[in-house]
């Protein structure tokens, strides 16, 4: 029975949540690409690319903008926390293992001991960011279960993953939560707030468009 | 609902007036006309992407000068309007727009320093004009913003001027030029001038004097300037801040083309902010133009040329220490902080900065149309900008005494807030201190 299941989430299900994950992904951007150049036509014909690259660049520099320099604690959370978000998942030795198992591909990896502090970092990361949604008042003021579920999303794989290599709680539980977690966070990506991933760097481009080469002024 | 309390509801006839002729039925028609028609991805993009993180609270003069009030700040302003409307897909009672007028009115002069803080480039001035814009379509604004609107609309100007009353005023003002320089002309309607003056309409109706100075700067540069007595000659635009984009339309249109009409190489604009917005930002594109027809530029730009080529000379700088105040649209907006720099630098002795400065600067809170909403809102404007007074007045134990501000709506709004916090601060326009202080060789012997 637990095996059959194991073998579901780990193969139909993965080839789901994927799917979702690939063709939601490209219908997003398509989708909002198209409308944009519909309807969004005097927005984009200031969209420069170097000025949009420039825009992205400095706001990846931890403490390069207005923004980041007035909330350190903010900054150092948010860039711990998407740093290990992406890395942890794709530089995994257990995840590198299934991908050469199933379609015999393979990559560096992360020294396990190392991926296991990043991913406590994430969850405490995480941790920070549902402490501000309860206690700034500003962010309170503004979340709603959207936020919540965004949150929560992106770290239950963490937090599954982290129970399932320490083996606490039931082991073959723990792991297929985490499947089935981390293929939830694949495919609410292109749904749900979570969608920034993808968007942010196209609005990004444009308001650096919009300020560098209209307002002839920096936006960071 | 946590947004449902409005404890700061202000009574404006405009508003109330234009809430009693709504239905549920033609507010949901009205909202889904604007959202399906005028907005796209980039209000979707916001709308989901914004990760509510309230980095952007902290940049919101409102939010400062309230206690860091989160209603206040510019993504609760958000969360209290646009975000209702598109959750609700139009559903939303005439109260509610009542309350989304006020906020998107009155407690946002779209002055846009939230993108400095905004990780993702949310743009919250954006969210809010398309807010107005909707409110515009369903007939509710503030009575005073609305009555500058029906200005621009009968007269095409923004303060009910006749066409003899501008006429008037500009020979009015070269009369009285001439006491000081016997030759001084204002030009009207001449062809192929070097440069078409333009000013906005609350220059003749109540601050002539501006027009006086800078008439007499341009004579005394030998300048070959034109002033139009057609309309067009205001290069005001409220209609954009009411809302009423096709108004806003008509008035670029007719300012290009005045300025077309009389073959001018270039506009200079007087000292005004919001007016250049409207050039390029806001009603070109609503016009469909990507570049404007003709060159435009700001008082700052132009008196920096004049003191550079060395056609204005200061007889002396201005002894007094001063500070600058950098207005948003200009600034962050153009790009002219440190040309702002430049000729403060070159007509006064000593100036302090102020803290934060340039494109970081805190607004005046009289900008995106709020001075003109009115007496009713004026506590809003004077009580949201304690952050403003608190800068000036850390200024002012410098040792500075006077202000200087290239824009009219920031006179407005920094008059008050100096007056009702009791600053004791003097406020400049840059052409009150050039005209002031400038050799004079084209005048009379005094």
């Amino acid at each position: 029975m637990y095996h059959s299941i194991y073998e579901f989430v780990i193969g139909p299900l993965a080839w789901i949540g994927w799917t979702v994950f690939v063709v939601g992904s490209i219908w997003k951007l398509a989708s909002m690409w198209a409308l944009a150049k519909k309807k969004d036509g005097s927005s984009i014909a200031y969209t420069r690319f170097g000025y949009g690259a420039r825009s992205i660049i400095q706001w990846l520099i931890p403490f390069g903008t207005t923004g980041w320099k007035s909330n350190p604690a903010v900054t150092v959370a948010t860039f711990i926390f998407h740093i290990c978000l992406v890395l942890v998942p794709i530089f995994l030795s257990a995840h590198v293992v299934l991908w050469d198992q199933f379609f015999g591909v393979s990559w560096g990896t992360l020294p396990d001991t190392v991926a296991d502090y990043m991913t406590v970092a994430v969850i405490l990361a995480a941790a920070f960011f549902a402490y501000r949604r309860i206690a700034v008042k500003e962010v309170a003021f503004l979340t709603t279960y959207k936020d919540w579920m965004a949150l929560g999303i992106a770290v239950s794989p963490f937090v599954t993953g982290f129970l399932a290599y320490h083996q606490i709680f039931n082991y073959q539980v723990m792991i297929v939560l985490h499947i089935l977690c981390g293929l939830a966070w694949l495919a609410f990506i292109p749904f749900s707030r979570l969608s920034h991933m993808l968007i942010s760097w196209y609005s990004r481009a444009y308001i650096g468009s919009e300020f560098q080469g209209v307002r002839h002024c920096k936006d960071w | 609902m946590k947004y449902e309390a409005f404890d700061r509801k202000i009574e404006d006839v405009g508003l109330q007036d234009g809430i009693a002729k709504l239905t549920p039925e033609k507010i949901e028609k009205t909202i889904n006309e604007v959202l399906q028609g005028e907005t796209g991805a980039k209000l979707k993009a916001y709308h989901e992407t914004c990760v509510r993180c309230g980095l952007c609270a902290q940049a919101c003069h409102f939010y400062v000068s309230h206690d860091g009030d989160p209603s206040y700040s510019p993504a609760g302003k958000v969360a209290q309007t646009m975000s209702v409307i598109l959750d609700k897909k139009g559903k939303v009672s005439a109260e509610f727009i009542y309350k989304a007028a006020q906020i998107a009115y009155t407690e946002c002069n779209l002055c846009r320093r939230c993108v400095h803080y905004c990780p993702l480039g949310i743009d919250t001035g954006y969210i809010m004009s398309t807010v107005r814009r909707i409110c515009h379509k369903l007939g509710v604004t503030p009575q005073y913003l609305q009555d500058t609107a029906h200005s621009h609309s009968a007269t095409m100007n923004q303060m009910w001027v006749k066409e003899d009353e501008w006429t008037d005023a500009l020979l009015w003002q070269e009369e009285e030029a001439r006491d000081e320089f016997p030759n001084m002309r204002i030009p009207l309607d001449k062809n192929g001038a070097d440069i078409m003056y333009s000013v906005i309409a609350p220059e003749p109706k109540f601050r002539t004097h501006l027009i006086y100075q800078a008439t007499a700067i341009l004579h005394e540069a030998d300048i070959d300037f034109t002033m139009p007595t057609t309309t067009g000659w205001d290069n005001s635009d409220m209609a954009m801040y009411s809302g009423d984009f096709e108004i806003m339309g008509r008035l670029k249109r007719d300012h290009f083309e005045c300025a077309q009409g009389l073959k001018v190489k270039k506009i200079v604009m007087g000292e005004c902010g919001h007016a250049f917005r409207s050039v390029y930002d806001m009603g070109n594109r609503w016009n469909a133009w990507k570049d404007y027809p003709v060159e435009v530029v700001h008082s700052i730009e132009f008196f920096a040329e004049l003191l550079r080529s060395g056609k204005i000379k200061m007889k002396e700088k201005y002894p007094e220490p001063v500070t600058i105040h950098d207005p948003c649209n200009v600034i962050r907006g153009r790009g002219l902080m440190e040309e702002l720099r430049y000729v403060v630098g070159e007509i006064c002795e000593t100036v302090v900065e102020m803290t934060p400065n340039r494109e970081y600067n805190y607004c005046c809170c009289a900008g995106g149309g709020v001075i003109n909403c009115g007496p009713p809102f004026k506590n809003v404007r004077v009580n949201g900008n304690k952050a403003k007074a608190d800068q000036l007045r850390a200024v002012k134990e410098q040792g500075v005494t006077t202000v200087i501000s290239p824009c009219h709506n920031c006179h407005g709004g920094l008059e008050d807030i100096i007056h009702s916090y009791e600053l004791g601060l003097e406020l400049k326009f840059l052409g009150d201190i050039i005209y002031a202080n400038m050799v004079k060789n084209k005048a009379i012997e005094e």
